[in-house]
């Protein structure tokens, strides 16, 4: 047994993943001078040891953790393998094979953040071509190696706003995903700019004369998401106009896929870009790992939080990639650095440009399509059942909401059976909407995929069309 | 000649790779997406032209053999820990196991989203709630939040608990503080929490200094963020009379868990008095790191402090069923989307269950007999910068290198020509050329003999012919690079032949 001359009375390591052979522990416990194991922990007081094993199931052999797993496994029905309308931030797209090819090469990931670059080309190369990516995207000049999610980067431009204009406060659109300014109010608790909310018009869009009431001279920022969370396209060009008129910065939450169509938040005025990319490359994975990005103008680069990597040449001329403008980070500044973030998504970072290369210049936009197309027809299929109205107004990209004749919940239950995973029933985001009474619960959020196919909306509908006739 | 010859036919680890976009030639594709095949008007009516990019992104046009060539080539550049030994220090780089990837990759797994009902997730809902128990039982505490994304939000997610915790007592204290050996993250997670970092100093022993912490203790102090054993790999003696000065102040004990592979099962930071613990899962429980992410910082709290954890938390009904709670009324918020990095809390979940109490404590024993055994191998080489036993990492000095002009940088760019990962250098920053090596317990008794060897050779190396240590890496795919120009004229993104003539900053 490896390592068996550390075997514990009653000890059950049934795997542990050590390569010491029999006489290896022995062998070097003799030659750091120590009689025994324990002996190394001869600084650790007793009064705060712990003196017995951990209380946790004894530990098992790989084949029988697999098996366990698997009996988990077992007790989920994901998404994925039924038809699912599931949006509201991570979507079902397809991912190819190629992406699964390169993500899994051990030597990306199994590698920490590229501290020695010059064994680290290959990571860092990668994070230069995704920053390009990402800026190609958005419309934007510079953008980060990726940030945890498109709540916490929601928080890092609040900061970034707050810093930028030295103001108290930053005005966001109910159409901002409900969580994504959930994490933006807990992580503002004690730090960055005060958020205040603005609510929509009838229609989901952002309601204009308020949201030009509420910007003032206080105002850092203001934050409109494009497509809106109930899948509503905004006025972005006017939102920048208002900001920028006030001094304040526009932050735009973009949805990455719907940009292979959609007006670049860059070109409309954006200070400030964040979202989520779990579309390209990434599983759903119950939410996360996903990919949060952020880009900005040039003039905010040396506030961005997290990794960069930059260009630059060797002693011998040749080209190279750098993790650089290091002062603004944790491990250099300490307190005084522009965010605590270390870790990133620089795996997932990877999964989304190998997809984006996969679909190239022409694919991206002919995958924004095909969603445009599918969801339009669901929308105006789904809006002829009787009892079914409107609750997002058109245009619409991916993604729409409707109410319903009956709370979205029981259709959502109903549909299971059937294989259909109906939409997000919205009655949890009535306590997120401000100035409104609406309960939201016969409100339904469907998103639409290149994976859904005309036959598969079409029996999807046929099904709701049953539900609601029984009603 | 020839050599040169076939050189620029095999550019592999040698030159500079085309970028992806470089590579791109028009009309040249891989992926196709399925036509909408839905009845439809034109574009032009469902998304008006205002509302239309210009021009598409100018992503790269390639084929697929283009793609895994490009990528295949980068990855080859690299170095992971299934490439070698990755003595990192404070960054636990031990192996992967290869079994969690098959777990992850369980459709039922990645396949989730999370707006499905509970019911049809109850599989992971069990899988989380039950992590949630294990890292309460391995940290000695109550409760845990998996959400943080990595361990600098847990840090602030802990944070914003205790300063939660502090107002439901009617406190407001201002500061914290933090020693300064100290990761960076903690002063910065201190300042977005709304706090102000104070330093407190390290002893001739590598531990807090008492004397000075009783000073800075009063009744503004919300709490102390300790590593232990800290980033010097010492193991502070005085932890009890620690967390009770502390206390006694009304303060918290914040437990900064990156170094938690010295003592799982050995003891536990609740044990020790600390109120918040937070767990680097692509550290102490293996799951890849990615290059640099993603990660998974979950953080346990002791029960005082559970009212204030995020929301939602899993929970189990009597009839054993699992659902999400978001009803409760004390809590901080949300600190994350969904519910935290559910792909890579299922692999510290297949790591811990597979090793067992045992294993883990097996796991710990050997990370510092590894330690302590390269120290003894390296010791004559360096100074040390405190001379005792280390737990699973150590800090050498490379000062004695100075004389023949050789500093720590160089023996670690040396390190590379042989084809190693060096260790951490310059921090902590109390150590003069600090080298803060990390062995781990997954390498074998060989492989800190071929890592002892390499320090010894060159060292010698550095007394004899230094500048091959100044030059170095001679053998890898670049030679240093000019970071300085790099961080004076920045260039972030790739460059188009179109857009060279407007040269904006960054573009």
């Amino acid at each position: 047994m490896a390592g068996g001359d550390v075997e514990r009375e009653g000890g059950q390591v049934r795997t542990d993943y050590v390569p010491h052979a029999d006489g290896d522990v022995t062998a070097m416990l003799e030659a750091v001078g120590a009689a025994t194991v324990e002996d190394l922990f001869s600084e650790v007081p007793a009064t705060v040891r712990l003196g017995r094993p951990l209380d946790l199931p004894a530990g098992v052999t790989e084949v029988e953790l697999l098996a366990e797993l698997r009996a988990l496994a077992a007790r989920t029905t994901p998404a994925s393998e039924l038809v699912s309308f599931l949006g509201a931030g991570i979507y079902d797209h397809y991912v190819p094979a190629v992406v699964d090819a390169i993500t899994g090469r051990s030597e990306f990931q199994t590698a920490y953040t590229p501290y020695q670059p010059e064994r680290s080309q290959g990571v860092l190369q990668s994070i230069f071509e995704f920053q390009t990516a990402i800026c190609e995207l958005t419309g934007m000049e510079v953008a980060n190696a990726s940030l945890y999610d498109a709540g916490t980067a929601l928080a890092e431009a609040s900061f970034i706003a707050g810093a930028q204009t030295r103001r108290s406060k930053i005005v966001v659109s109910d159409g901002v995903h409900p969580e994504y300014r959930e994490v933006l109010a807990t992580e503002s608790a004690a730090y960055g700019p005060r958020p205040v909310a603005v609510g929509l018009a009838p229609g989901a869009r952002t309601d204009g004369e308020a949201l030009r009431a509420a910007i003032d001279a206080d105002t850092a920022a203001v934050v409109v998401q494009q497509p809106g969370f109930f899948g509503a396209l905004e006025d972005v060009g006017e939102a920048a106009r208002l900001a920028h008129e006030a001094g304040a910065l526009l932050v735009v939450v973009a949805d990455p896929v719907t940009l292979g169509l959609l007006a670049t938040p860059g070109e409309q005025g954006a200070d400030i870009v964040v979202g989520e990319a779990q579309s390209f490359g990434n599983p759903m994975s119950y939410g996360g790992p996903g990919l949060g990005f952020m880009a900005v103008s040039a003039k905010l680069m040396r506030r961005l939080p997290g990794r960069l990597v930059g260009e630059t040449r060797d002693l011998d001329g040749r080209r190279g990639f750098v993790l650089t403008l290091q002062t603004r980070e944790q491990h250099i500044r300490r307190e005084k650095a522009t965010s605590n973030i270390c870790s990133n998504h620089a795996l997932n970072a990877l999964a989304a440009l190998v997809h984006l290369a996969w679909l190239g210049k022409r694919g991206l936009p002919e995958l924004a399509e095909t969603c445009l197309r599918r969801a339009v027809y669901l929308r105006e299929r789904l809006l002829t059942l009787p009892g079914v109205t409107s609750y997002t107004d058109g245009p619409v990209f991916r993604e729409f909401a409707v109410r319903l004749p009956l709370p979205a919940k029981e259709l959502v239950d109903a549909l299971v059976p059937e294989g259909f995973m109906a939409g997000v029933p919205l009655g949890w985001v009535a306590g997120f909407m401000s100035g409104s009474d609406d309960a939201l619960d016969d409100v339904l959020l469907l998103a639409v995929t290149e994976k859904r196919t005309k036959a598969e909306i079409d029996a999807f509908v046929d099904a709701v069309a049953e539900v609601v006739g029984r009603g | 000649m020839a050599d040169e010859a076939a050189g620029l036919f095999c550019a592999q680890g040698r030159a500079t790779v085309e970028t992806i976009f470089e590579k791109s030639r028009p009309g040249r594709r891989a992926g196709k997406v399925p036509a909408a095949g839905v009845p439809g008007r034109p574009l032009d009516e469902l998304l008006p032209p205002v509302l239309r990019r210009a021009a598409p992104a100018r992503l790269p046009e390639v084929a697929e053999v283009d793609i895994v060539r490009h990528f295949t080539e980068l990855s080859t550049l690299n170095y992971g820990v299934d490439t070698g030994v990755y003595p990192l220090g404070s960054c636990t780089m031990k192996y992967n196991p290869k079994v969690n990837e098959r777990i992850a990759a369980l459709e039922a797994f990645r396949g989730l989203h999370p707006y499905q009902p509970d019911e049809l997730a109850q599989g992971a809902l069990e899988l989380l709630w039950t992590l949630d128990r294990w890292l309460a039982e391995i940290s000695g505490l109550s409760r845990a939040t998996l959400q943080p994304a990595a361990g600098a939000h847990g840090e602030l997610t802990g944070l914003l608990v205790i300063r939660a915790y502090h107002a439901s007592l009617g406190r407001d204290p201002k500061r914290v503080i933090i020693p300064d050996t100290a990761h960076g993250t903690n002063p910065a997670s201190v300042v977005t929490a709304g706090y102000e970092p104070v330093t407190v100093h390290s002893d001739a022993r590598g531990g807090v200094d008492l004397e000075e912490l009783r000073g800075l203790l009063d009744a503004d102090v919300a709490a102390l963020m300790l590593t232990n054993p800290n980033t010097l790999g010492v193991f502070d003696e005085n932890i009890v009379e620690i967390a009770r000065l502390v206390h006694d102040a009304g303060g918290l004990l914040y437990y900064d868990g990156a170094n938690s592979n010295a003592v799982l099962g050995v003891s536990r930071p609740g044990d020790m008095g600390f109120d918040v613990v937070h767990f680097n899962t692509h550290k102490t429980f293996s799951t890849p790191h990615g290059g640099g992410g993603p990660g998974a910082g979950p953080i346990v709290v002791r029960d005082i402090l559970e009212p204030f954890l995020p929301v939602p938390l899993v929970e189990r009904r009597d009839d054993g069923s699992f659902f999400l709670r978001y009803e409760r009324p004390q809590s901080i918020g949300r600190v994350r989307t969904f519910v935290g990095n559910f792909g890579v809390l299922l692999r510290a979940y297949a790591y811990i269950r597979a090793l067992g109490p045992d294993g883990l404590r097996r796991v710990s024993d050997l990370a510092v007999l590894n330690a302590n055994y390269v120290l003894e191998g390296v010791r004559d080489l360096f100074d040390l910068a405190y001379d005792r036993r280390c737990m699973h990492e150590f800090v050498v000095s490379a000062t004695p290198l100075k004389e023949h002009g050789v500093r720590a940088l160089d023996v670690a760019k040396r390190l590379l020509d042989y084809g190693l990962h060096p260790p951490t250098t310059y921090f902590p920053q109390i150590v003069d050329e600090a080298l803060m090596i990390e062995p781990t317990e997954t390498e074998s008794k060989e492989s800190l003999d071929h890592l002892i060897a390499a320090f010894r050779a060159i060292v010698d190396e550095a007394r004899t012919d230094p500048d091959l240590l100044r030059q170095a890496p001679t053998r890898m795919p670049v030679r240093r690079l000019d970071e300085a120009e790099a961080a004076r004229r920045p260039v972030l993104r790739q460059r188009f032949a179109e857009d060279e003539a407007g040269g904006a900053a960054g573009a």
